[in-house]
């Protein structure tokens, strides 16, 4: 691969002493990676056996989505009896029985999930500890004051957009938008699912009922888990593409073996 | 108060997915106060509510209850009884009036389904612990095990069995439980996903020791026994 324009950002040239990822680093990105493949392949057959969305704390087959996903054999069904007011006014609430063999594979399905996000949330617990006392995000993820001009934002930018992608360290020295993104992931999107995942369980939300108010309802927590897992779909994708684009062979080495 | 870890977990049977919700169980058990109330709704809050699985067990040809379930339709229930059996003082069973007769509990809850649908509904019913009570149930007892009309069996840890909100549930939205939801007793066990609260009730066993129910419980099929999530 020839190596293109180099715009090293400052804080990368300071970090050089510390080349390649360390072990922790390197174990953690292949726990996650195993983690989360496995979340998102369980969370979505668990989304097929009830491919709607809602807002709020409610919300099934005899209410309103705010959208329905064409996935399953569920989608848009159809398969209910007659609808039964529970009470005397025109706008009640009904009850309706189901007449439909569903697709339903979460026996097995939410099982894994949640053995998933074991394997995600624990080491994650001590990936997130490692980091901030091993100085790992303070010096290698955590976008400085230093990458920030707006010079320097731009130039990263229409690099990005140009596709002109710096070739593999094969180590921690990122650019700005990748911290960015990293950070985006570790600090944000991973927690977010973590968190309204937890909002999903009634045990947990007896315990901590503000888990409830602080997403909106069951539901939304469920629509928020979902986008989240949206958003982690596009950053996998970009990831590939830069790692492919950077020299796959030296990136994947450094991830696995280390430098 | 922290419960402690618990002292026997339930089965894994060698199965990766069951061990991970048996850490599941574990981590809920040490980690989340034993006590906690579910949230509770306003009548406003009530939303339509899908009747899922059996919907009538007379209608199930195949049900070796589904005769009887019929009869006791028949009659609206004036002649089913609930029976109080195992690790108690005295086993006895219970008719619906008898049950009236004990002090009632109306909740708003969130009804929420492995499927990933939720509905609000209102329950009205005798919490369990006065029941299991009534029974006298015995220091050693560990699980409340629950049989159904349509051939379910199923069970709950005593710490669910006796919490507030857990009710034999006979009223649904200030009127009788209708069938599709699991006339004439229902479980609501309001800190699980929907499917552990066992529509069609006619028989408690109380145990010492853990029982998967065997063909007839959610384990042999490959479902989670423990669904706090």
């Amino acid at each position: 691969m020839p190596r293109l324009d180099v715009r090293q950002p400052a804080s990368a040239i300071g970090a050089a002493g510390a080349l390649g990822h360390a072990r922790w680093v390197r174990l953690s990105h292949w726990i996650a990676t195993a983690s989360i493949f496995t979340l998102a392949f369980t969370g979505f057959v668990i989304l097929m056996a009830h491919p709607r969305l809602y807002w709020g704390e409610a919300g099934n087959d005899l209410t309103p989505a705010l959208l329905e996903l064409p996935i399953s054999r569920n989608y848009q069904h159809g398969g209910w009896d007659k609808r039964t007011p529970f009470f005397q006014d025109a706008s009640s609430p009904i009850s309706a029985s189901r007449t439909y063999d569903i697709f339903n594979q979460n026996g097995w399905g939410r099982s894994l999930h949640f053995l998933a996000a074991w394997l995600l949330v624990i080491p994650g617990m001590i990936y997130l500890l490692a980091g901030v006392f091993s100085g790992h995000f303070r010096r290698h993820l955590w976008p400085g004051a230093r990458d920030a001009s707006p010079r320097l934002v731009w130039q990263e930018v229409l690099d990005h957009l140009r596709m002109r992608i710096r070739s593999a360290t094969g180590g921690p020295q990122y650019g700005l938008l990748q911290k960015c993104a990293y950070c985006a992931v570790i600090f944000v999107a991973l927690p977010l699912a973590a968190l309204t995942g937890l909002t999903m369980s009634p045990a947990v939300t007896a315990a901590y009922p503000s888990l409830l108010g602080a997403f909106g309802g069951f539901q939304s927590a469920r629509t928020i888990h979902f986008f989240t897992f949206v958003a982690l779909l596009l950053f996998v994708i970009v990831h590939v593409v830069m790692v492919v684009k950077s020299g796959f062979r030296r990136q994947f080495r450094a991830m696995t073996f280390g430098e | 108060m922290l419960p402690a870890w618990p002292k026997k977990l339930p089965p894994t049977y060698g199965n990766i997915l069951r061990m991970g919700d048996t850490l599941t169980y574990a981590a809920h058990r040490t980690l989340l106060p034993g006590e906690a109330l579910v949230k509770e709704y306003r009548h406003d809050d009530i939303t339509s509510f899908p009747a899922t699985g059996t919907t009538n067990p007379a209608d199930v040809t195949k049900l070796p209850l589904s005769d009887t379930y019929r009869r006791f339709q028949g009659g609206n229930f004036a002649d089913w009884r609930l029976s109080v059996e195992g690790r108690v003082a005295s086993p006895r069973s219970f008719s619906l009036a008898d049950l009236k007769r004990l002090p009632e509990r109306t909740q708003i809850t969130r009804h929420t389904c492995e499927e990933g649908w939720s509905a609000i509904g209102q329950w009205t019913g005798v919490p369990l612990s006065l029941v299991l009570n009534a029974a006298g149930i015995l220091p050693t007892a560990r699980f409340v095990v629950f049989h159904s009309f349509d051939d379910w069996v199923d069970s709950i840890d005593l710490l669910d069995a006796l919490h507030p909100q857990t009710l034999l549930a006979y009223g649904m939205n200030g009127r009788d439980l209708p069938i599709p939801h699991g006339a004439p007793v229902r479980l609501r066990v309001e800190r699980q996903l929907g499917y552990k609260s066992m529509k069609y009730l006619h028989r408690i066993v109380v145990t010492d020791e853990f029982e998967d129910g065997g063909d007839k419980g959610n384990i042999q099929h490959g479902w989670a026994w423990y669904v706090g999530i």
